[in-house]
């Protein structure tokens, strides 16, 4: 029998180490895993790299990681926006090592890592700073730069509708980085707003495979039988 | 001299994007372009999160969190529009799909190198979102910058002193003088706003200039 539902934000979180490194979804606003975040905070594991689109702003999702001295690297394509200032704080002092990548190349990483590919060879950056120390090539007059794949221990996923498989759907643009990431960690865990009964989301609509799931949470936990 | 304001700056790229265009637009004054874009045409935004037919914003109390732009603002989705995850929106970038990109600029060098991420200021964190992809992607780049920096100080030159975005991409540089194409033969100036001089705007450009055929 398959449940992949566990109780609580903090349960689901409870055995992620020190060191770790922890994908999280979201791009701005939108889909961040924002109650697993703040279970991971509470949970006090340090010395995290964080593999993210942006940085956090104010006090809150991966801004209130970095606040708390839990982070010593991020993995980001667009760290600084209005109001990213614990980020800019941690980076000034030099307590957060940023590895800054193309926002297409990041995602392009990730998926790979969930895909099995060892590599693949993008435009995006040649002749830049971002391409320096990487293997280039000259196809048909173009470069390009050799890219690897960026796997994860853990992915902290936001997802809209899961069932106990771990099937998922999701709200508009709150997908970006979330499929992929579902895919490219050792142990991905999933926060949902809502769970049905296996057999009830269209399958049509399944977004993310329950295959990548490992754990799901929901917003409301309702009792759905598997 | 005229110098044009944002608004009218993005009303003048707004004449160039054609009906039909499948168009990204970078944050910042870029994304103004689309409130000139004539009723008449039907132009296709694409937003870098991950939607196509991006819509206005949403009236108060409608905004979903999740439904932003690439700027973070709350947009909607037109009739047809739809989602998809960042790995599928940057392979449209970078596959080429996408017929115009506007982006904003530091600076733009004679053979159309941008840059647009990074400054020469070390103690300021870069960002570089999805700049890089864009700029290699788009058929053609237009960029929409004011022609100097607020010193006065050329911010289109022979060679960019600032980290590149990419390497030959410009296609098309929109200032508040002039609107001057990246040629094999140069720097073209197609455009003088108002009475503006070929010799005034070169006066205001660290790269040489040809005038209007």
């Amino acid at each position: 029998m398959i449940d992949k539902r566990v109780a609580s934000f903090k349960e689901a979180v409870a055995d992620i180490p020190d060191g770790a490194v922890v994908m999280i979804g979201g791009f701005g606003s939108s889909g961040i895993p924002l109650k697993l975040i703040e279970a991971l905070r509470q949970h006090g594991a340090k010395r995290l790299t964080i593999i993210s689109n942006n940085a956090g702003v104010a006090e809150e999702g991966i801004a209130s990681l970095l606040r708390d001295g839990l982070v010593s690297k991020i993995v980001c394509s667009f760290p600084r926006s209005a109001g990213s200032v614990w980020f800019e704080k941690r980076f000034e002092e030099g307590s957060v090592e940023l590895e800054l990548v193309p926002q297409g190349t990041l995602s392009e990483r990730i998926r790979i890592a969930g895909a099995g590919i060892g590599g693949f060879l993008t435009p995006t950056g040649y002749g830049t700073r971002l391409a320096e120390g990487k293997e280039t090539r000259v196809i048909d007059g173009k470069g390009y730069v050799l890219e690897l794949p960026l796997p994860a221990d853990y992915a902290l996923v936001r997802a809209e509708c899961g069932d106990p498989w771990g099937n998922l759907t999701y709200n508009t643009a709150g997908r970006n980085f979330n499929p992929m990431m579902a895919s490219a960690a050792r142990v991905t865990i999933v926060e949902v707003t809502s769970v049905v009964k296996v057999g009830d989301l269209d399958p049509e609509r399944v977004v993310t495979p329950g295959i990548f799931v490992d754990r799901v949470v929901a917003e409301e936990m309702h009792h759905v039988e598997a | 001299m005229l110098r044009l304001n944002p608004e009218q700056m993005a009303e003048r790229v707004a004449q160039d994007i054609p009906d039909g265009a499948y168009v990204n637009l970078g944050i910042g004054m870029p994304t103004k372009v689309s409130n000139y874009v004539s009723d008449d045409k039907q132009v296709i935004y694409h937003s870098e999160n991950g939607i196509l037919a991006v819509g206005p914003a949403p009236a108060p109390g409608e905004e979903n969190p999740n439904l932003i732009n690439a700027g973070k603002q709350y947009v909607t989705l037109l009739p047809g529009g739809c989602y998809f995850d960042n790995a599928e929106s940057f392979a449209i970038m970078r596959g080429g799909h996408l017929d115009i990109a506007v982006l904003g600029a530091f600076q733009v060098s004679a053979k159309g190198d941008l840059a647009n991420w990074a400054t020469d200021n070390d103690k300021f964190p870069p960002a570089v979102g999805g700049a890089m992809d864009l700029a290699v992607g788009a058929r053609k780049l237009f960029v929409l910058m004011r022609h100097t920096t607020r010193e006065e100080e050329p911010k289109i030159l022979d060679e960019c002193t600032y980290p590149l975005t990419g390497t030959g991409v410009v296609r098309r540089i929109f200032t508040d003088l002039a609107v001057i194409d990246v040629t094999p033969d140069g720097l073209r100036v197609v455009e003088l706003f108002g009475d503006n001089s070929f010799e005034e705007v070169q006066a205001l450009t660290g790269a040489r200039l040809l005038p209007p055929v």
